[in-house]
């Protein structure tokens, strides 16, 4: 349990996909203009993760079976790009705002390398089922955490009187990196807590 | 062998699943599609200009198809005959769209205009009026820069002795260009009219206004004066010409002194 709650932390601050490790930021820069849409994609990126993991452990424990494991990209990226279109459907069905505010970025989840990453991590620290599960849920809540957060910064940032050549991806890049460097201040927070 | 085989049968397999799974999940959550709204589309030119105010041109359609609104003369590109189609496919009255074509408002080319420094910087017209309002001596003048010409999706704009000057033949009336020219010199004028144009945009006085370039607008009022129609104002030592008034009688041409106005026949 202490160890489920420890990747649960590091998930979400220690080890965040987007702001330790650098996973998704074209989604990040993307999409982190408006708080609810940011909270939608970060919440189909936790949906694609989670469903992701549950789909690719019984594939991979195959692959590994048959001594297959250099086909494990190959085969995570098709599992994640069908379960990204059919989130796709299902987002266009029962929330065309949504759908219609992600536009190019939703589709753009099947290259999101942090699904990919997640997914490769699990394998490659050999943890069980629902450790992997853990993980990918602290990996997207990270990311929503990241996301939301990010998105606040923008929104004071729009108010700001920023020098021309500044203006646009530059600001926002440079907003990210010290967002990103505030995080380094959680490190050793799961050692500290005792929690592993 | 047999492991390459297998490999292949597990990716195939995997990929065949996923195939079908997806298939019944479009069919499930298949969504009506606006077909009004899609055959609208099909009939528009489809260059995303954004000219009738929506977000392209399936905004547009969209619009159209549910009601929103129902005048089919919005899109300039397409002009009337794409007007017509439209209005004839939804069975309502079509807008009629008086054909147009940008013209440049500036004569400052190299033998009109002067110039205060040698400008190097980035080709952008926009980057070049911000250091000191550009190379010209004239701020409110052409810079020949070309922002305009990266903006025209038609291809109609060219510079021509540091001046952009715009194909009426090619030109589709989109705004384009408009937006894009930092010191607003791009005006719409009517296709085959005879109508007055003042070619210079020049706000400073008249002393000022012609050591900047000999084709500047000194604000002398004397083509104001002429005008039968009353279509010329003069603000700021500008003139300039309501089109809708103008008669294109060529009064204001033979009076002006710096011969800046011109009847202009766009064909």
């Amino acid at each position: 349990m202490k160890y489920m709650i420890a990747l649960l932390v590091m998930g979400l601050l220690t080890n965040n996909f987007v702001l330790s490790k650098f996973y998704g930021i074209c989604s990040f820069l993307g999409v982190s203009k408006k708080l609810n849409t940011a909270v939608g994609m970060s919440a189909a990126v936790i949906v694609v993760m989670l469903m992701s993991t549950a789909v690719t452990y019984p594939i991979n424990n195959l692959l590994m079976q048959n001594d297959l494991e250099y086909l494990q990209t190959v085969v995570f990226i098709l599992v994640i790009a069908a379960l990204v279109q059919l989130v796709e459907f299902i987002l266009k069905k029962f929330m065309p705002p949504l759908y219609n505010a992600l536009g190019i970025y939703l589709p753009l989840i099947t290259t999101n390398c942090a699904v990919l990453g997640v997914v490769i991590l699990n394998v490659d620290n050999g943890y069980t089922f629902w450790q992997s599960m853990v993980n990918s849920l602290g990996a997207g809540l990270g990311f929503m955490l990241a996301m939301v957060l990010f998105a606040g910064v923008r929104k004071k940032m729009e108010d700001c009187d920023v020098p021309e050549f500044l203006q646009g991806l530059p600001i926002t890049l440079i907003a990210a990196s010290l967002v990103s460097l505030s995080f380094l201040g959680f490190a050793g927070i799961v050692e500290g807590m005792g929690l592993m | 062998m047999n492991s390459i085989l297998f490999a292949v049968l597990i990716v195939g397999v995997i990929g065949l699943v996923c195939g079908i799974a997806l298939a019944i999940a479009s069919i499930v959550f298949a969504v009506p599609v606006d077909e009004k709204a899609e055959a609208i589309t099909e009939m528009l030119p489809g260059a995303n200009c954004g000219a009738c105010g929506f977000s392209g041109c399936a905004g547009y359609a969209a619009s159209l198809s549910s009601g929103e609104t129902t005048n089919t003369a919005l899109c300039n590109p397409g002009g009337s005959e794409v007007s017509k189609q439209i209005a004839e496919y939804l069975g309502i009255a079509a807008g009629e769209i008086a054909p147009m074509a940008a013209v440049v408002l500036c004569q400052g080319h190299s033998a009109n205009a002067s110039t205060k420094m040698e400008y190097s910087g980035v080709e952008s017209c926009k980057m070049a009026s911000q250091l000191f309002g550009g190379p010209k001596d004239c701020v409110y003048g052409c810079l020949g820069l070309g922002d305009c010409v990266k903006k025209c999706p038609y291809n109609a704009i060219h510079i021509c002795d540091g001046v952009a000057r715009i194909n009426p033949e090619l030109c589709k009336a989109c705004k384009m260009c408009i937006s894009a020219c930092p010191k607003g010199l791009i005006e719409l004028m009517p296709l085959h009219k005879s109508r007055a144009a003042v070619l210079c945009k020049n706000k400073d006085k008249g002393v000022l206004a012609r050591k900047e370039c000999k084709a500047a607008c000194i604000g002398c009022m004397k083509c104001a004066k002429v005008c039968e129609a009353e279509a010329i104002t003069v603000v700021q030592f500008n003139a300039h010409v309501d089109v809708d008034k103008c008669t294109g009688c060529g009064n204001c041409e033979e009076a002006c002194p710096v011969k800046c106005i011109d009847i202009l026949t766009l064909k």
